[in-house]
């Protein structure tokens, strides 16, 4: 176990130093001079370049680089470039807000997706099993955004049920509840996709497991189809389980990103959508760089939790 | 009534296919008196498992349907049992054992605790009872080192030795009947030998009836009394083992027979490779030397 750990966690580190060099060039290639871009169209060539300078633009790529590593190793992301903060002050609250969406939606893509596959699974070609199969296939391929919009348009427009955003009522800020009021509608629209995966992978998974050897022997021996199912298929369905969910957690912080903007929810998808239009580079690449760590963290927790499950104590690598 | 403990009466049982109805059994008609040991041989697809999944109730699949006869166990029809009284019937009045002991033990529980959990179904007793039933059906099948072996998991125990603990569950129960489903098929010959020879002294030693499903002669021999030969759903002979080995009436007994790979074969016998060695049987008396035998084949 330690030295899956210590393998995990070398390779990890590796795939985050990738996503930095990644990350870096990849905003070399916006098209567009951060320098003009802050000064506006007015300034003379003269005050952009010595503002290039004085951002250090004009060094060479490599120098750049190294001069961003050993910033982000010591803690300091550098500066907004419009908003005249510290990366760290405008990214770190927009993430926690983040966290917040993203486990809603997993609390609702789990708990109602994997009860739904289970017992769509138990009923194999039921009624059951071939509604929810058919309504999962249309939750995976509806667009986020559209899906943000149209429920939008139906349980806050027509229906006035829930408000068409942000994070807290404006005029009179209500705590714990006009949060929860503020997160059901966006949370359940992200939920949507991995819900319809969460469902179908463990649908099929618990239907393998159903079909294996020792769940004939244990019926042949007369145990229950409570045990069969909660007890037996459960655990053995748990190790799969946990690997599909683990793989839907890095999906959802990617599909957040739409759903914080339709509905103006002040997280760390809405500030780099805001960011990218303004050329503010530094948050682009906190913000990459803190979805890309999670990702990679939440992949290195879904490792250790799927060894750690498995009976044998191997892993399939 | 007669005092047989199972008797399969005119059985059918089919499977509604897209491509049509298969009827895997197709009005069958054995018995096992108790305490007895009925051989049931044929090729893959005869419906020999079939038919012992049958009297289990344990076809599970939507397509198979019951197509007529009866399954008298003790004289009560099975066919007429519902699911509760069939999940009470399996393993504690009938056990069965599987092919493919690999895999044929829950990974994520312990021999232990998988055994116990039978017993308690059957059973009133509390877990320390279990516990003890449990190493007593261990050592029934002489499993080596029962106490550590009842903590292991099933990963960690050799081939042999979960087929062991997989006939220690069909028997922790003591059922008249036990139901084996070509139990040797994925294990080592040495192992397969092993488990034949404890499915007889279990036999004798309790006086559990045994249905022996196999496609092996050699197995039937060894520890069966009477023995019915299927094929195509039906039974195609029957009658004790002796009769039926040393005399098989049905060209296709007589055709399974001659399947049989042989050990002691002669120096005339061995040189041909057995997909031909049927071929050879006709030329038998025929001279054997490479360039002979080329112009023995050549009318043929």
């Amino acid at each position: 176990m330690i030295k899956l750990l210590a393998k995990r966690s070398s390779s990890a580190i590796l795939v985050l130093l990738g996503v930095t060099i990644i990350v870096f060039f990849l905003v070399q290639l916006v098209p567009g001079d951060p320098a003009r871009a802050i000064l506006g169209n007015g300034a003379t060539d003269q005050a952009v370049q010595s503002l290039r300078q004085q951002l250090g633009l004009n060094d060479p790529l490599v120098a750049q680089y190294m001069h961003y590593l050993g910033g982000l190793l010591t803690g300091d992301l550098g500066n907004s470039v419009n908003l005249g903060k510290p990366v760290a002050d405008v990214i770190v609250p927009r993430l926690g807000n983040t966290l917040i969406l993203t486990v809603a939606a997993l609390v609702i893509s789990v708990g109602l997706g994997v009860p739904l596959g289970l017992i769509a699974a138990r009923y194999q070609y039921s009624i059951f099993d071939r509604l929810a199969m058919a309504l999962s296939l249309a939750g995976a391929s509806l667009p986020v955004y559209w899906a943000a919009l149209a429920a939008i348009a139906v349980f806050s427009l027509a229906l006035n049920w829930f408000p068409t955003g942000g994070m807290y009522n404006a005029r009179m800020p209500g705590g714990t509840p006009d949060l929860l009021n503020h997160l059901i509608l966006p949370a359940t629209i992200a939920a949507l996709v991995p819900l319809a995966v969460i469902a179908r992978l463990t649908r099929s998974v618990v239907i393998d497991t159903l079909n294996q050897d020792y769940i004939r022997v244990l019926r042949a021996s007369g145990v229950s189809e409570k045990s069969i199912l909660w007890k037996h298929a459960g655990r053995n369905v748990l190790p799969p389980v946990v690997g599909i969910v683990g793989l839907q957690v890095g999906y959802l912080l990617g599909g957040v990103i739409f759903v914080e903007v339709v509905f103006h929810w002040p997280g760390l998808g809405q500030q780099l959508y805001t960011s990218i239009t303004a050329h503010d580079l530094p948050i682009i690449q906190a913000g990459i760089l803190f979805i890309a760590l999670m990702f990679v963290v939440i992949n290195l927790l879904t490792d250790l939790a799927v060894a750690f499950l498995d009976p044998r104590g191997e892993v399939a690598s | 009534m007669t005092d047989m403990l199972l008797e399969i009466k005119n059985l059918k049982t089919h499977f509604h296919t897209d491509g049509g109805i298969v009827k895997a059994v197709d009005g069958v008609d054995l018995e096992i008196p108790r305490g007895g040991i009925l051989g049931v041989v044929g090729e893959s697809g005869s419906g020999k498992s079939v038919t012992g999944l049958s009297v289990m109730g344990l076809l599970g699949s939507r397509r198979a349907r019951n197509a007529g006869g009866q399954i008298l166990f003790k004289g009560r029809d099975l066919l007429t049992f519902n699911d509760r009284q069939l999940q009470k019937l399996r393993g504690s009045e009938i056990g069965m054992v599987f092919q493919g002991a690999l895999s044929g033990l829950d990974p994520s529980f312990s021999v232990g605790s998988q055994l116990m959990e039978v017993i308690r179904r059957h059973q009133k007793v509390n877990a320390t009872q279990a516990r003890k039933i449990a190493m007593e059906s261990l050592e029934l099948v002489a499993m080596p080192d029962p106490e550590r072996k009842i903590r292991s998991l099933p990963h960690e125990l050799s081939g042999g030795q979960r087929q062991r603990v997989l006939i220690a569950m069909a028997l922790s129960c003591n059922p008249e009947l036990l139901i084996a489903d070509e139990p040797t098929t994925a294990l080592d010959a040495t192992v397969q030998k092993q488990i034949v020879d404890l499915l007889v002294d279990i036999n004798r030693a309790r006086g559990t009836a045994i249905l022996m499903v196999t496609h092996d002669f050699g197995v039937v021999a060894r520890m069966c009394r009477t023995v019915a030969v299927m094929r195509y759903g039906k039974v195609v002979e029957k009658g004790t083992v002796q009769e039926v080995l040393e005399n098989p009436q049905h060209p296709y007994t007589q055709a399974l027979m001659n399947a049989v790979p042989r050990l002691h074969l002669t120096a005339a016998e061995r040189a041909v490779p057995r997909p031909e060695r049927r071929l050879f049987e006709l030329t038998k008396n025929l001279p054997a030397t490479p360039v002979q035998r080329e112009e023995a084949y050549a009318p043929l």
